[in-house]
């Protein structure tokens, strides 16, 4: 029985909110109405400055063409006002006279622009002389546009960020621009006197004019504006005048209908006005907990939960506020701001400023936790701020080192200043205008525009930049979050841990039997790979194998290579190997043809070009266990001469090597685990840039190191603990391995994980165990290890006599290419 | 000459028993001096299409299946193996070719030359 919804509001929240609930499968629960103010389809407010200054089209600006809603089953009202609200009949009156009936309704009116009480602002028709204007709309966008091409100077009301990125917009279309502003300084909501004085220097420095603690009194001119007086009795001419003086929320039509309304529309954790529970606000028009918010990433959380909750995808979902923090660009300067503006009490603040360069950047610490911070002229600090101030975690080391991020981790420029023909990706090769383009024709999340483009669908890193072009694009507001980023597996739509409960508690031993059960029966490629992995981390040895969710690597227990031969690589525990196994290996790599033999980074021997119905006879006579370089497992432990030889080891890293690739080698995980054991803080096996690590220190002890990278990003490793035995390095190892195993997503590794739960956490959980679970990650990891199976096995017993088909002769492989030259113009 | 259909030659070639494709996966067939990589998905239907990926030449018999694709073992690519066409990348399309079961459980190919 489907229900009616109305939304009253099609403005950033509104619309938000329909596709949240669409997303979630609403539309089958609800026909849904909305009425919209603007007569045309929803656009990206934040981007209005944009389209003033000329940079963008308004078209550029919209989320959802009228189009859209007719294809998504959407009920439509555009340009029709509101009139009333009859809470009782249940029924929402359109100013044209329509009438709508509700079981539930949803208020995103938005708010207005605060217009003060000026004198001779108005004729004597009541509106506003010619030349004045507001800014909120597209309609005002366009006709301040218009007007500013007959005009030569400018005045605007306000010097908080609308105001100036109104200032911005005339000032990019030639005019002169004075900014008058009531305060002591510009942005007062978001700077402190400091930030707001050398911001001022740095727009002077552009060419606005700025003028504070200025009141207007008087609107000169008629018919058309002419100049303003201020209160101190001085006046400015100008024949263009921008009040955006501030917004008021749009409460006038829910204080008709009877609603709980103070500075806002009142709602509860539940967004339900607490005198009716089937009306529903959101937005700037809200107020929740005695606040209101004017950003648009607290919107988008109330618009998820509420979405939960209407879907019944979470029916309990509630919204405890927002904690804001913001980044932004004020006429192209960079500024980031969260928390608290102003120290209070015992706290401490940090605070560095170059005010030549139009820097300035302030920390505010309460008990060693970030409660606010400001960041002006160079936001580079930005990522890690928001992520400690989210966290609220206690601040580790010197707070001020987090103002100045480690060289290595900062772009010099941002990539939205590069050339349109930077490549971005460079494994696929995607330029940044590909890119933007991309995100124009109306991907609108990361994972669409990879998806379109390839970009960072290789290694990864770029998927940084590639998000950052996105929002540059479609600015803030334009962006929409994938849910699926969250899931597992992009294919079935559950979080790790949700999955590794279903997939439990329904019994599900095979990848099959997941897709029928939680997919629809969609059986997503790029998703099966991952569902094995999980799947067989938790039933062990009771999962149910189907070869063909491997990915071939896995099928046949070797690396493909670029001409589709394979390589070889046996596991030589700790790097250490005799010359008999150095004799056999060459005798294996002469009778097969090897095409090359290499040593590998990981101190081990990689015979390539070995074609594929070949691997089983290689493997037979080498008769050495399988390295798994070709999977996401443990891969293998490098070491040093440590104690043995070595004149400074001061640990025995050699066997302490061995024995860790001994005990956890095959042990399947996310991604692939790469280890190294170092004999000394000298670091010669580069221990600390592992996924796991361990280095001897003077006095007989062991750093257990997690979380180095030193692919395609370098990360130092996190040091979880210090022990005094191998056997101690072996548990603790064996403790996060098994964690990872369970916690992380697909292809997470370890570097990426570390630092998403936080080395606190992990300590925590692992070493103080604080959960209690530590006897059961061992015992789990234990039943890993005691499940083992060298799958170069098969080469004895094939799980199918198709197992090692020969693949394309390479003779073949060459038509295909030679075709595809002649195709390309 | 308008209008009158090419002269066609169809060659019915028998793959043999369809079990020699281990469930949901592909097979390299050599038939007639070309290759083909013949699919068998977990829902039991049969699709052939060349056998290298057109974009660097992957072994395409070698890729995951799913929902009707095939992704390239070599860098991803994805490709629909009832019509050939390239999803989510703008390689040219793979050339695919009719297979049937017979009621004995072999696998029929039809190649049709000009």
């Amino acid at each position: 029985m489907t229900q009616r919804l109305v939304v009253v509001g099609n403005g950033m929240a509104g619309a938000r909110f329909v596709e949240d609930l669409l997303a979630r499968g609403g539309g089958k629960r609800y026909r849904i109405t909305i009425f919209g103010d603007e007569p045309y389809g929803n656009y990206n407010r934040i981007l209005l400055s944009s389209v003033l200054a000329g940079s963008h089209d308004a078209e550029d600006i919209f989320i959802n063409p009228l189009a859209w809603y007719d294809a998504n089953g959407v009920k439509l009202h555009a340009g029709v006002r509101v009139a009333a609200i009859d809470t009782e009949r249940k029924v929402v009156r359109g100013a044209n006279g329509i009438d709508e009936r509700y079981e539930k309704l949803v208020l995103a009116t938005g708010s207005g622009p605060f217009v003060p009480p000026i004198s001779g602002l108005r004729n004597e028709a009541g509106a506003f002389k010619e030349g004045a204007f507001v800014f909120r709309t597209l309609e005002d966008c366009n006709a301040i546009g218009q007007a500013s091409e007959r005009s030569r100077k400018a005045v605007v009301i306000g010097g908080g960020l609308l105001g100036l990125e109104a200032a911005r917009g005339l000032l990019e279309r030639g005019l002169e621009v004075h900014v008058v502003h009531l305060m002591d300084h510009l942005m007062e909501l978001q700077l402190d006197a400091k930030g707001g004085a050398i911001l001022q220097r740095t727009l002077e420095g552009m060419g606005l004019h700025i003028h504070l603690n200025k009141s207007t009194r008087e609107v000169l001119g008629s018919p058309r504006v002419t100049g303003l007086r201020f209160e101190d009795g001085s006046a400015l001419d100008c024949d263009l005048l921008v009040i955006a003086a501030g917004i008021r929320p749009n409460v006038a039509l829910a204080r008709e209908a009877g609603l709980l309304v103070e500075r806002g529309i009142v709602i509860g954790d539940d967004l339900a006005t607490p005198g009716d529970p089937d009306i529903y606000a959101l937005g700037e028009c809200a107020q929740h907990r005695g606040r209101t918010y004017g950003l648009v990433a607290p919107l988008w959380e109330q618009a998820q939960v509420l979405a939960d909750r209407l879907s019944g995808r979470d029916p309990h979902a509630h919204y405890a506020g927002s904690k804001v923090s913001t980044k932004l660009k004020v006429m192209g300067v960079e500024l980031a701001v969260m928390g608290t503006r102003e120290r209070s009490g015992a706290d401490e603040e940090i605070a560095y400023e170059d005010a030549s360069r139009g820097i300035y950047k302030k920390l505010i610490l309460r008990e060693r936790r970030l409660v606010g911070s400001i960041l002006l002229g160079d936001a580079s600090a930005a990522p890690n701020l928001f992520q400690a101030f989210d966290r609220e975690a206690e601040i580790a080391g010197d707070p001020a080192a987090l103002l100045f991020p480690a060289a290595a981790e900062v772009k010099p420029r941002s990539v939205l200043d590069a050339p349109d023909s930077l490549q971005i990706c460079n494994c696929n090769g995607v330029s940044k205008s590909a890119i933007i383009q991309a995100a124009r024709r109306g991907c609108r999340s990361l994972k669409a525009v990879c998806d379109a483009t390839r970009a960072g669908t290789g290694c990864g890193t770029c998927r940084r930049d590639v998000q950052t072009l996105l929002e540059g694009t479609l600015g803030q507001g334009g962006t929409a979050e994938d849910p699926s980023i969250h899931y597992y597996v992009p294919g079935v739509p559950l979080a790790k841990p949700d999955l590794i409960r279903t997939v439990k508690e329904l019994g599900l031993h095979s990848v099959s039997s997941v897709f029928n059960a939680l997919a629809e029966g969609k059986e997503d490629p790029a998703s099966k790979p991952g569902l094995a992995s999980l799947l067989k981390t938790v039933w062990g040895k009771d999962y149910e194998d189907e070869r063909d969710a491997r990915f071939i690597n896995d099928r046949v227990h070797a690396n493909i290579q670029r001409d589709g031969t394979f390589s070889v690589i046996p596991r030589i525990y700790g790097g250490v190997t005799t010359p008999a196994e150095l004799r056999r290996i060459a005798d294996v790599a002469e009778r097969h043809q090897a095409k090359m033999v290499k040593i590998t980074g990981g101190q081990r021997i990689d015979l390539l070009g070995i074609a594929k119905e070949k691997l089983p006879e290689v493997w037979r006579d080498l008769g050495m266990p399988s390295g798994h370089a070709y999977t996401k497992a443990f891969r293998t432990c490098k070491t040093c001469v440590g104690t043995d030889f070595c004149r400074y080891g001061v640990g025995d890293s050699t066997s302490l090597g061995i024995a860790i690739e001994r005990r956890f080698q095959g042990i399947e995980s996310p991604h692939k685990m790469k280890l190294a054991t170092a004999g000394c803080p000298r670091n010669c096996s580069e221990a600390t840039t592992k996924d796991l690590g361990a280095v001897a220190i003077e006095g007989g002890h062991w750093e257990v190191y997690v979380g180095g990278a030193a692919g395609s990003r370098v990360r130092k490793g996190d040091v979880l603990c210090v022990v005094e035995s191998h056997e101690e390095v072996l548990r603790f190892m064996g403790r996060f391995m098994q964690y990872y195993r369970e916690h992380a997503k697909y292809l997470e590794r370890t570097y990426d994980f570390v630092e998403r739960v936080g080395i606190d956490k992990l300590k925590a959980v692992l070493v103080k165990d604080e959960e209690g679970i530590v006897a059961r990650l061992e015992a789990e990891i234990q039943a890993a290890v005691d499940a083992y199976q060298d799958p170069w096995e098969e080469a004895l017993y094939p799980v199918h006599p198709q197992q090692f088909a020969r693949a394309l002769e390479p003779s073949r492989e060459k038509e295909p290419a030679a075709e595809l030259a002649e195709a390309l113009p | 000459m308008n209008g009158s259909p090419m002269p066609l030659q169809r060659r019915i070639h028998n793959l043999g028993p369809v079990t020699r494709i281990p469930l949901g996966e592909g097979k390299v067939y050599e038939v007639a001096g070309r290759a083909l990589a013949v699919f068998r998905t977990r829902q039991g239907m049969l699709h052939a299409t060349q056998a290298a990926c057109p974009h660097r030449g992957g072994p395409l018999a070698d890729g995951v299946l799913g929902s009707g694709l095939v992704v390239c073992p070599l860098h991803g690519f994805k490709f629909d193996i009832s019509t050939g066409s390239p999803v989510g990348n703008d390689c040219r399309a793979l050339r695919t070719y009719r297979v049937e079961l017979t009621s004995g459980g072999d696998m029929l190919l039809f190649l049709d030359e000009p």
